[in-house]
Formats: structure tokens, C-alpha cells, sequence
């Protein structure tokens, strides 16, 4: 694996392995002394343009773990707020010697064009980019539906015949989106469920089924719910009338909880919007995966950086992406 | 372009027998014993060692598999490699002997990456080495303290083990 810039292009053989060596890496984090010595000596970039602590910490642990060094950069208060471009930033990161390059950006793309403008020659790995993909999120939300339904047989399972929905502001959703090809290149079912003005336009071209109405999907027994982040800092117009209004018909209540079928599990990418998406009574119940989700995180990413970075140069750029 | 063949089924049994008694005699009895295979040929190994163990001295023997991929020196320089699984035993392997066990030692780089992959397992109390097959070649200050046999090679011959649990077949082979 060269790069890591989103699910769409990922095989199901690509998927599986990464997931795979995921388990191993989670199997290491419960012996006495947590930290691998893999990456030792290779320099790994966090490159945040945009807040996002959980996203940044999970990936300086992963880091961390595997013995690589961490140099963290946000673009708030550095170069970047003084006009640097891009690609001057990327230059600046690649005289610096980083073996991997983790990218979070406002603009859709900035990480794809990061990987194939030639500024550097250092593995990118995409930690959202706008409304486009989110790619390790999706990975950890499929490694934490694996893990609860097939526990420790997880290795080498898809998600076959599973059934997962997705609920909530799709429009705006890179983990919806990140989800939505990789669940199904794992072979599981998505719905996606949302208002009318938060589905996007495009949706007739993706591999789900749509649906409208959050009492329906929920009688229609889904194996995992993901509830999304309404993200009101991307908002800039009025998508629904009322937050009241959206937690009424859109969130997951007491109620809605205890309609969902005894062995289905609630998932979401955090942080929760408690009273918004997700009702305190959901977000803390047994079938919540919330936490789990943090853990398999961490997991999920070294799994990624290993794959990006311990092997020969070679091999990676033959295998493509 | 020559293959021959330097263990047959039988030769491996017998090897893997000795060995175990080899392993009770310098351990004085089954006590605190666990034996851990490296993948991937090693954990089919371990496992009928333990096997042998449980059968000669009645007592059972924790049987695991300790991967040594993510302690390796030459990560870099190859294809990348999939962790396999390690499993410890419970009880862990603090205070332990411990038996590491493979099918063929070489330059003992694994060994030594396995040594490592001990350390932050646990602290045992002893660790030897079983081996099916020494073909010489050490680069490192490393010797097997059980041999299944000895087998003096040139440096760029194939030594190839292959057993029923991988394989399908049970034999070990030389060749150019």
C-alpha cells in the first residue's frame, strides 16, 4: 500500500488485510509492554488543517506504539496562517525527511493532491478531506461491526449479509460516504436515512437503498445503526427547521432504542451531540460501540501505518494504492 | 537444479520424540514449561511437541505461538510481511521456561526477533531453543539448545520443511 486516500478504490482483498492486521495490532495492545518496535526510525507527519483532536491523538497513539516518530502540525498558528500554500507546506515536510504524511483538510482533495503532485515522496494517508472520505474512520467502523458479531473468529470475515443504516446529515458526511464503499465492498447492506435536504444528489449512484423515515428503517431490524454527527459548523443554511424539531424525528431516543432487535448495535463516529442525534439512555446503553470505536481506532491506524510503511518501497509502489 | 529429500515422516516423528524427552530430561520434569512455535511452520511444531510432553510425563504443557513479524531487523528490505497471530497461553510466561520452537534455523535473526517479541510478553525465567533443522549460517551469537537435525548446507541452498498441519505432506528437502 502506497497511499491511503479513500474507500471507494479500496478491493475487498486490500480491505480484509488491512482489517486483519488490525486484529493482530489489537492483540498487542493488551500485553505488558504496549509499544512495537516496527517503525523505529520513521518520521510520521500529522498535517491538520482542521480541528479534530480525537482524529489527531488517535493517530499520534498509533504512531507512537509502533515506535515512529511524531511531528504534529496544525495549521493554526503556523506557516499556514501567515498564506503558505500547500505545496510549499508539503515541500517543507518532505526536506524534513517524513516517511508518512497524515493529511486532515477542509477541501475535498487536498490529500490526492498531495499524493500525486510529486511535492513528496511520502506515503499520504487521507484523515478527512472535506465532504469527500474519511477512510481509517470507515476501516474502524467495519473492524467494530466484525468484532461485535464475529468476536475473535474476526479474521478473514466480511460483513456479508449484514444490514447497517446510516442516520442523519448524509449531505455533509465524509464517514458517510467512507462507509458506504467500503461496507459494501465488504459485502454488507447500507440504508442511508435522512431529511430530504440532507441526502445528496448524487445518492442515485451509490449502492444503497434511501429511506426517509427513521421508525421505518428501525422496523425493518438493521444489524448496526450509525448515527452521524449533525455538523452544525458545516451548515451554513437552514437544512431543517428546529434542533428540537431533528432530535424529535431524526435522533435516537429511549423509545427508538428499544424498538432496534435484541442483538443490533449503535454506533457513532463521535463526538455526540447527546440530546441531538443520540439520547443519553442510547449513547450509554451495552449496545453502544462508541468507545470500542476509540480503541478499534487506534488498532485500525497502526494496522494502516504498517502497511504503508514497513515494508520495501518497491512492493508498495507496484501494489498501486 | 537437484532436490533431495533428508527427513521423511518417520524421521520427523522420531525427531520431534526425541526432542521432547530431550526437553523433560534437561527441564527435570514438565514443571512450568511453555512451549511457544513460531509461525508459521514453528506453532504446527510447538504443537506436537506439546502434544509428545503431555503423552510422556502424563501433565498437560501450554502450548502458544509467538509472532515475531512486527520485531524483525529486515522489515524494510522485503515485501510487507502479515502478522500472524500470537497466542500466549493463560499463565502467561512470567517465571516460565520457555521453549521457543521452529522448523529451520539459520542466520537466528528470528530468534533474536523473538527474543524481543519475549520481552515485552513477560519475563520468563529461562528460554531455550528447539529447532527441526540446524543448516548453520548463525550471524548472530545465537545456538539451539534441541536439534532435530543437523544439516550442514551451502549458503544459497533451499532448506524446505513442509508438514501435514501447511502443506498437506510431511518432509524436509534440500536443494540448489
Amino acid at each position: 500500500m502506497r497511499h491511503l486516500l479513500d474507500t471507494k478504490g479500496l478491493t475487498r482483498t486490500a480491505a480484509l488485510r488491512i482489517l486483519d492486521v488490525a486484529e493482530d495490532m489489537a492483540a498487542t495492545q493488551h500485553r505488558e509492554v504496549r509499544k512495537l518496535p516496527t517503525l523505529r526510525g520513521k518520521t510520521v507527519v500529522n498535517l491538520f488543517f482542521e480541528d479534530s483532536t480525537r482524529t489527531r491523538i488517535s493517530f499520534e497513539a498509533a504512531a507512537k506504539r509502533l515506535s515512529a516518530d511524531v511531528i504534529n502540525f496544525s495549521a493554526k498558528g503556523s506557516s499556514v496562517s501567515k498564506g503558505e500554500s500547500l505545496q510549499d507546506t508539503a515541500q517543507t515536510l518532505q526536506a524534513m525527511g517524513a516517511d508518512a504524511v497524515v493529511i486532515r483538510h477542509g477541501a475535498s482533495g487536498a490529500p490526492h493532491t498531495l499524493a500525486t503532485s510529486g511535492w513528496i515522496s511520502a506515503g499520504v494517508v487521507n484523515a478527512g478531506d472535506g465532504t469527500h472520505a474519511h477512510p481509517t474512520q470507515a476501516l474502524l467502523d467495519a473492524f467494530t461491526v466484525r468484532k461485535r458479531f464475529f468476536g475473535d473468529d474476526s479474521r478473514g470475515h466480511d460483513l456479508a449479509g449484514l444490514r447497517v443504516t446510516i442516520v442523519g446529515d448524509v449531505l455533509h458526511s465524509r464517514v458517510a460516504r467512507s462507509n458506504v464503499w467500503l461496507l459494501t465492498t465488504l459485502g454488507a447492506e447500507v440504508t442511508l436515512v435522512a431529511p430530504p435536504t440532507l441526502v445528496p444528489q448524487d445518492v442515485s449512484a451509490w449502492p444503497v437503498r434511501v429511506l426517509y423515515d427513521l421508525d421505518e428503517a428501525i422496523a425493518d431490524g438493521p444489524d448496526a445503526l450509525m448515527m452521524l454527527r449533525i455538523q452544525l459548523e458545516r451548515m451554513s443554511a437552514a437544512y431543517f427547521p428546529t434542533e428540537r424539531e431533528y432530535s424529535r424525528t431524526w435522533g435516537l431516543d429511549a423509545a427508538r432504542l428499544a424498538a432496534l432487535p435484541a442483538d443490533s448495535i449503535v454506533l457513532h463516529p463521535g463526538p455526540m451531540n447527546r440530546g441531538m442525534e443520540i439520547s443519553a439512555a442510547a449513547a450509554d446503553s451495552p449496545r453502544s460501540t462508541v468507545l470500542e470505536q476509540v480503541a478499534n481506532g487506534v488498532s485500525v491506524r497502526m494496522a494502516v501505518l504498517y502497511l504503508l510503511l514497513a515494508g520495501e518501497r518497491i512492493e508498495a509502489e507496484e501494489d498501486g494504492r | 537444479m537437484s532436490t533431495r529429500t533428508v527427513l521423511h515422516e518417520a524421521d520427523i516423528a522420531r525427531a520431534l520424540t526425541r526432542i521432547s524427552h530431550e526437553i523433560l530430561e534437561s527441564n527435570r520434569g514438565p514443571a512450568e514449561l511453555v512451549i511457544l512455535g513460531i509461525p508459521r511452520r514453528g506453532v504446527p511444531l510447538a504443537a506436537r511437541i506439546g502434544a509428545l510432553l503431555a503423552d510422556i510425563s502424563g501433565v498437560p504443557v501450554p502450548v502458544g505461538a509467538v509472532d515475531v513479524t512486527m520485531y524483525r531487523d529486515d522489515l524494510h528490505r522485503n515485501p510487507t510481511r502479515a502478522p500472524q497471530p500470537t497466542e500466549i497461553p493463560v499463565g502467561g510466561i512470567d517465571g516460565r521456561t520457555v521453549v521457543l520452537v521452529d522448523d529451520v534455523l539459520f542466520s537466528g535473526r528470528s530468534i533474536r526477533a523473538a527474543l524481543d517479541a519475549l520481552q515485552d510478553i513477560g519475563r520468563p525465567a529461562a528460554v531455550r531453543l528447539a529447532t527441526l533443522i540446524d543448516r548453520g549460517h548463525r550471524e548472530l551469537p545465537i545456538r539451539p539448545d534441541f536439534v532435530g537435525k543437523n544439516l550442514p548446507s551451502a549458503r544459497d541452498e533451499r532448506v524446505n520443511v513442509r508438514l501435514r498441519e501447511t502443506d498437506g505432506i510431511e518432509e524436509v528437502t534440500i536443494g540448489s
